[in-house]
């Protein structure tokens, strides 16, 4: 793990790139990453989010300033902006059930192709995929999602990149932090190596490349 | 009373002590305010936790606590929070007892269209699908009619959620079962005939020879 400042962790991300968000209507999603990647107008991201939060906040940001061309969401009925985008063909939207959404990620940071799942059997989710009995039943083939770039938030994080969560605000964000070539984390608090004791760590180190200096 | 509380307050009818249960926005968040005290139901919020409490007091907000629309809640003791995968591994994986949902037609045969209106609203189906195929239990909490128009339809018309079929549907009219895959007329709301729920419904109904009155 390397501490960079938030300037620098945004230099890193070219325009176009692929980029995970951590968040859940906003709530634990890296603010200060979204304002920079504003600041430095990274056009045409390819963006895998939640949802796309409200205007002016989390992810909301992007959508105000025209910054995503593709988005891999679950639910943007909330963001009036990122509806007109996407009605207006400025933005290529795939809307995926939560649960699958989550389940490729983790797929895509665990190694595996893809997973099984009985959700969307028999609606328009399932036109274009696989379908595949195990057992009797049906299940869809949905594949695996990476990114260049996983942006997550966490309530702390000590010296060496151990991370914890608070509350409703961990979400998306652990299982992101396995799906990305690289991983920029800002957080809350940071604290010492001990704080965290080892059972409650919940991103380990490792998986961390860079944290966001205080600013 | 009012529309919504005659489903809500019936809804809760359905919950039990022990149960675990993931209420959608809308209507089925109202329920939670006519489950009895005495009652020990672990309510879902499917962002990250269990055993969601009322909204906090002015001024006692967190910005790390709250529902799947983003809102400021609270936590009940004995409380637990968790990542996505795990909150929508308890979904799929059949550990939620109840989920409540609205709805935007049911079908005869008991199959649920409540995310999309093609060209109209597209908003994504969020975790609506995944609680209508691993839920144990599906309960749909809906006005009978919207616009003078039956909401419990022949067919549905619109995108399905689910090829899962739900298991009941409260109405501000009427409880609908589907036993045997047919829709089934099981109560009626209170002041409320047979006749007057078989004149707005567009599904064909059965009907038992006895129809007993909601108990709210």
């Amino acid at each position: 793990m390397k501490a960079v400042s938030v300037e620098e962790a945004v230099a890193m991300i070219p325009p176009g790139a692929s980029v995970m968000v951590g968040g859940f209507m906003a709530v634990g999603t890296p603010e200060r990453l979204l304002d920079e990647i504003v600041r430095q107008k990274k056009t045409g991201l390819t963006l895998i989010c939640n949802d796309a939060a409200t205007p002016g906040k989390g992810v909301g940001k992007l959508f105000d300033a025209a910054l995503v061309s593709k988005l891999t969401a679950t639910h943007i009925g909330l963001n009036p902006k990122a509806q007109q985008q996407m009605l207006a063909n400025q933005i290529a939207v795939n809307l995926v059930p939560q649960g699958t959404f989550v389940e490729r990620i983790r797929a895509g940071g665990c190694g595996l192709g893809g997973v099984l799942t009985p959700t969307g059997v028999g609606t328009l989710v399932a036109e274009g995929k696989r379908q595949i009995e195990v057992d009797g039943k049906p299940f869809l083939l949905e594949t695996a999602l990476r990114a260049q770039f996983a942006l997550v938030h966490a309530f702390l994080a000590d010296y060496l990149g151990n991370l914890a969560y608070a509350l409703t605000s961990r979400n998306f964000n652990p299982v992101m932090a396995m799906a990305a070539d690289t991983v920029i984390v800002t957080a809350e608090n940071i604290v010492p190596v001990g704080v965290i004791a080892p059972d409650h760590v919940v991103t380990p180190a490792p998986l961390v490349d860079y944290l966001i200096t205080n600013g | 009373m009012d529309p919504q509380i005659i489903i809500a307050r019936r809804v809760a009818k359905e919950l039990k002590s022990g149960n675990l249960v993931n209420l959608g926005i809308g209507i089925p968040t109202l329920v939670a305010n006519y489950v009895p005290s005495d009652l020990k139901v672990f309510f879902q919020s499917e962002n990250g936790l269990i055993g969601t409490g009322p909204i906090p007091e002015q001024g006692m907000a967190h910005p790390t606590l709250t529902d799947a629309g983003g809102r400021p809640i609270s936590a009940l003791p004995g409380a637990s929070t968790f990542d996505s995968a795990m909150s929508f591994g308890l979904i799929r994986g059949g550990h939620v007892d109840v989920t409540v949902l609205g709805g935007l037609q049911v079908d005869a045969h008991g199959l649920l269209a409540n995310w999309m209106i093609p060209g109209k609203m597209v908003p994504g189906m969020g975790g609506a699908m995944d609680l209508v195929t691993g839920a144990k239990r599906v309960i749909v909490a809906m006005q009978h009619a919207a616009k003078g128009k039956s909401k419990i339809v022949a067919k549905c018309t619109l995108p399905l959620t689910s090829a899962r079929p739900v298991n009941l549907v409260v109405t501000d009219m009427a409880v609908i079962g589907f036993p045997d895959g047919k829709a089934t007329l099981l109560e009626t709301a209170p002041g409320v005939s047979v006749g007057e729920v078989m004149a707005v419904t567009e599904a064909e109904l059965a009907v038992p020879d006895t129809v007993p009155e909601m108990k709210l």
